[in-house]
């Protein structure tokens, strides 16, 4: 069952990662917001090796117009990957694969921002990949709803992403990219985590009903590490110099 | 929860809990108050609100607006007010109720790039907010310079019961019209008074999370009056 043949020791008889991590542990995450002149929010985020930039536009005029809703603002997101982030030149045209993600980011965070403040107008969300090492579905995700906060979009809560997974037959957290090659399933969650709701989540791989539990539950629980550096990152850009009263 | 009565906030984050109502920038999620946005919460007089640290400009009823016409049909104006809706002014609150699109040269009053100061009617968001110019310090603006500063800074600029816009009128010896959607047009009859004036705008804008920041304005008054 599953996963393709490697040579890469994915879990040693310690417990330890081929990237040295222990079962349960997230990659070093780091959220910087702001980082755009001329977008009205942005943030970039290095997810272990994912490097993500992220700009938000809006809200603004719907064009073309006939995309435009009367009862509330629309949110578009685009991510793309840079023929640069991989190992061999990706064809700078949207795939298949980024058109899903884009459907998925922007249906993760349509639940958080409250858009009905803006009728007519849309919120656009880029979010452009410059180095990828897997799980860059849960980095971009990260990655877009600091950029929304940044931008001053209203939302109900941040969505912080983060991925479980299963390889060498143990439950992992935040799975890499050798992981999610030679693994036997990668399990992407999208969570608000001061709202306690799931918004993303999709499963690539087979799965055990007890497996599946283990891999929520670890999953929501770096969902809550990867938030506290969200939150980290607002903190810097806004509240950072000079307390006011 | 707590009582401080200003804290820092992020989207999501509680601010408190119990018998209060939830006004601007919150949300109410069982019995919890909850920011939407990044600022500083308020509470006061049983109401939590947040102050946004970011964000643009959203018309509200009877705002101030500095708007520069951007174009016109033959029935209205329409003025870039710094928003993500554009302001309509209709062409009746120029001409007068007897405005005819035929005999009346709409470019002879306000002509593209004009700059007016104005206040907005309705804003209802089932359409473009609707302005008008006719009012006691309304019309079009012939002089003065233009400064354009974030919207969310707007209150800090005027200060307390308008202190700090006072302050910095009667020292530089210069008039500054707000518009709430972040733009001023400060005019002088003194040049030194006018970029003054500016710089200490500037200052404003660049510091306004600090405390105490009308001393500090004060002092650079003060300081490059001699």
């Amino acid at each position: 069952m599953g996963g393709r043949d490697t040579d890469i020791v994915l879990l040693d008889e310690n417990g330890i990662r081929c990237d040295g991590r222990k079962v349960n542990e997230t990659r070093k995450v780091t959220i910087k917001a702001g980082v755009l002149k001329n977008a009205n929010g942005s943030a970039y985020i290095e997810f272990g090796d994912n490097k993500i930039l992220v700009g938000v536009y809006g809200p603004r005029d719907v064009h073309p117009k006939h995309m435009s809703d009367t009862d509330t603002g629309i949110l578009r997101c685009r991510y793309h990957m840079a023929p640069f982030s991989v190992g061999e030149r990706k064809n700078p045209a949207p795939s298949r694969r980024e058109v899903e993600i884009s459907k998925v980011i922007k249906e993760a965070l349509e639940p958080a921002v409250m858009l009905k403040e803006f009728p007519r107008t849309a919120v656009d969300v880029f979010m452009e990949v410059l180095q990828a090492d897997g799980g860059t579905r849960c980095a971009a995700l990260t990655g877009a709803s600091v950029a929304l906060a940044d931008a001053g979009i209203p939302m109900r809560d941040l969505v912080a992403g983060c991925a479980a997974g299963k390889a060498a037959d143990a439950v992992i957290l935040d799975v890499n990219n050798e992981e999610d090659q030679a693994g036997q399933a990668d399990l992407p969650i999208g969570y608000m985590p001061n709202l306690k709701k799931i918004t993303l989540l999709q499963l690539d791989g087979v799965l055990t009903p007890e497996e599946y539990k283990q891999c929520i539950e670890i999953g929501i629980d770096g969902c809550n590490q990867v938030y506290e550096i969200q939150k980290k990152a607002l903190q810097d850009k806004f509240f950072a110099s000079g307390e006011k009263q | 929860m707590s009582n401080e009565r200003k804290r820092h906030v992020i989207p999501g984050e509680v601010i408190t809990s119990g018998p209060y109502r939830a006004e601007q920038n919150t949300i109410q999620v069982g019995d919890k108050i909850v920011s939407t946005i990044v600022g500083l919460s308020d509470v006061h007089d049983g109401s939590v609100r947040v102050i946004p640290l970011t964000g643009g400009y959203i018309p509200k009823d009877d705002d101030l607006v500095i708007g520069k016409i951007a174009s016109h049909s033959s029935l209205s104006w329409t003025a870039d007010i710094n928003s993500c809706y554009v302001g309509m002014l209709p062409a009746s609150d120029v001409f007068g109720r007897d405005y005819s699109s035929s005999s009346d040269d709409m470019n002879s009053k306000l002509t593209k790039g004009d700059l007016i100061a104005a206040r907005i009617v309705n804003a209802d968001m089932t359409r473009d907010p609707l302005i008008t110019i006719s009012g006691r310090e309304l019309g079009k603006i012939d002089s003065g310079e233009l400064v354009k500063i974030s919207p969310n800074k707007v209150p800090r600029l005027i200060g307390k019961r308008g202190s700090m816009i006072q302050l910095i009128e009667s020292s530089t010896n210069s008039q500054v019209t707000i518009g709430q959607n972040g733009l001023l047009v400060v005019s002088s009859e003194d040049s030194n008074g006018l970029l003054k004036a500016i710089q200490a705008i500037e200052l404003i804008e660049e510091q306004a999370h600090v405390a105490n920041l009308t001393d500090q304005v004060n002092e650079m008054l003060e300081s490059k009056s001699e």
